[in-house]
């Protein structure tokens, strides 16, 4: 009798628990020059990966994105160039998949390691177990992009959106967001554009 | 008291339990395949095609009619799961001079191999347009300020006022929002 109490008290717990934490993570979110959170989350290569792992880095673009989004696929190979070409210069490429493969089995783990290989990814594939990350950062689609600075007091928010103004043709692209972002802040200078909009596929969780 | 407890958690499962039902995917929403480099074919696409500039009038008119705009794609889960709602609410309510306007946001190599089979699969019946504008980051501001670029988003409108909503409706809250649009 007491056992079932218990235990039926201890559901409610854990449900009342799960239930309100979604609902106030859902409201968070970076602004600019916000300090962002460290994690640390599985790579497609089993190791843990963490901001602080990256001794050397001058900040990153911590792309929020996945297999599925038609958005994020038509990036795929725009975020390889970025990786590419600012890895060597400190700001590597750190990609997280939001998504929940309960809901979306074509993002499990085994799904983005295929699409990492078939792409040759050149930067992290990150799952976000338990979709915690992603609340606390304020992604609200894929792809969404986070220029994090380095700083002595922690990781500062420089940009957040779109990483350019076309989509369907990056021939066509006539503003390149993320990269003008980068190239301000490792010279030292003030971004002008903070903060872009996108259309992107929301996040399943 | 072991009944009122197992009943007050049965309930919550299931509450929690309807909840993630909305976001589970369904058997018409199956994975997008997205061919990026497929060759478009879309020239013969049976729906109107606009960029912004030829898309704003669409969001600008000044008749007696209360227009529902919806923003959506063939991709987008959650926009396919209200797309019923608008589609009853543009039936019930031509009457009272509501039109619902579903624009597409899929990708051109997706207007004939997805949109078209989707919308006459569906037989929708509301007005189907294809918003083709890569410029993003200016119109979607252009939409709505508070717009950060989700879907489904809704715009609701006529000539002396408007609302616009980044999220799902069900069909109640649907007929709410418009109910203060209509008299």
């Amino acid at each position: 009798m007491k056992t079932f109490k218990i235990i039926g008290l201890l559901a409610l717990m854990v449900l009342l628990g799960a239930f309100s934490g979604r609902m106030i993570t859902d409201e968070a979110g970076y602004g600019i020059g916000d300090n962002a959170t460290d994690f640390s989350l599985k790579n497609i290569d089993g190791a843990m990966v963490s901001l602080s792992d990256y001794k050397d880095a001058k900040g990153f673009l911590v792309i929020f994105t996945c297999n599925t989004c038609p958005y994020a696929v038509a990036y795929e190979d725009r975020i390889i160039a970025l990786d590419k070409k600012y890895k060597t210069q400190g700001v590597p490429v750190i990609a997280i998949n939001p998504n929940n493969p309960a809901v979306q089995p074509r993002d499990g783990f085994e799904a983005m390691k295929k699409r990492a290989a078939e792409k040759g990814f050149t930067f992290p594939y990150l799952l976000d177990e338990g979709q915690k990350i992603y609340p606390q950062y304020g992604a609200t689609r894929t792809p969404h992009i986070y220029l994090l600075e380095k700083t002595a007091s922690g990781n500062v928010v420089k940009y957040i959106g779109a990483i350019d103004d076309n989509y369907q043709d990056a021939s066509k692209v006539e503003d390149k967001f993320v990269e003008n972002a980068v190239d301000a802040m490792l010279a030292g200078e003030e971004i002008k554009r903070t903060t872009t909009k996108a259309i992107g596929c929301t996040i399943k969780v | 008291m072991v009944r009122s407890i197992l009943i007050v958690s049965i309930s919550f499962f299931l509450i929690v339990g309807c909840g993630s039902k909305e976001k589970k995917a369904t058997a018409e929403n199956k994975d997008v395949e997205m061919e990026v480099a497929t060759n478009t074919q879309t020239s013969d696409v049976i729906f109107p095609v606009y960029d912004f500039e030829g898309f704003k009038p669409l969001l600008n008119k000044e008749d007696d009619k209360t227009y529902i705009i919806n923003f959506w794609a063939t991709w987008c889960k959650p926009c396919i799961e209200e797309l019923p709602y608008f589609e009853q609410v543009n039936a019930e309510q031509s009457d009272n001079g509501v039109e619902v306007i579903l624009v597409s946001l899929d990708m051109p190599s997706m207007w004939k191999s997805r949109l078209e089979p989707f919308v006459e699969k569906k037989g929708l019946k509301s007005t189907v347009v294809i918003l083709d504008d890569p410029k993003q980051n200016d119109w979607i501001p252009k939409v709505a300020e508070e717009w950060g670029g989700g879907i489904p988003a809704t715009l609701i409108y006529n000539k002396d006022s408007r609302s616009f909503y980044e999220q799902g409706f069900t069909y109640e809250e649907l007929n709410t929002a418009l109910n203060k649009f209509i008299k």
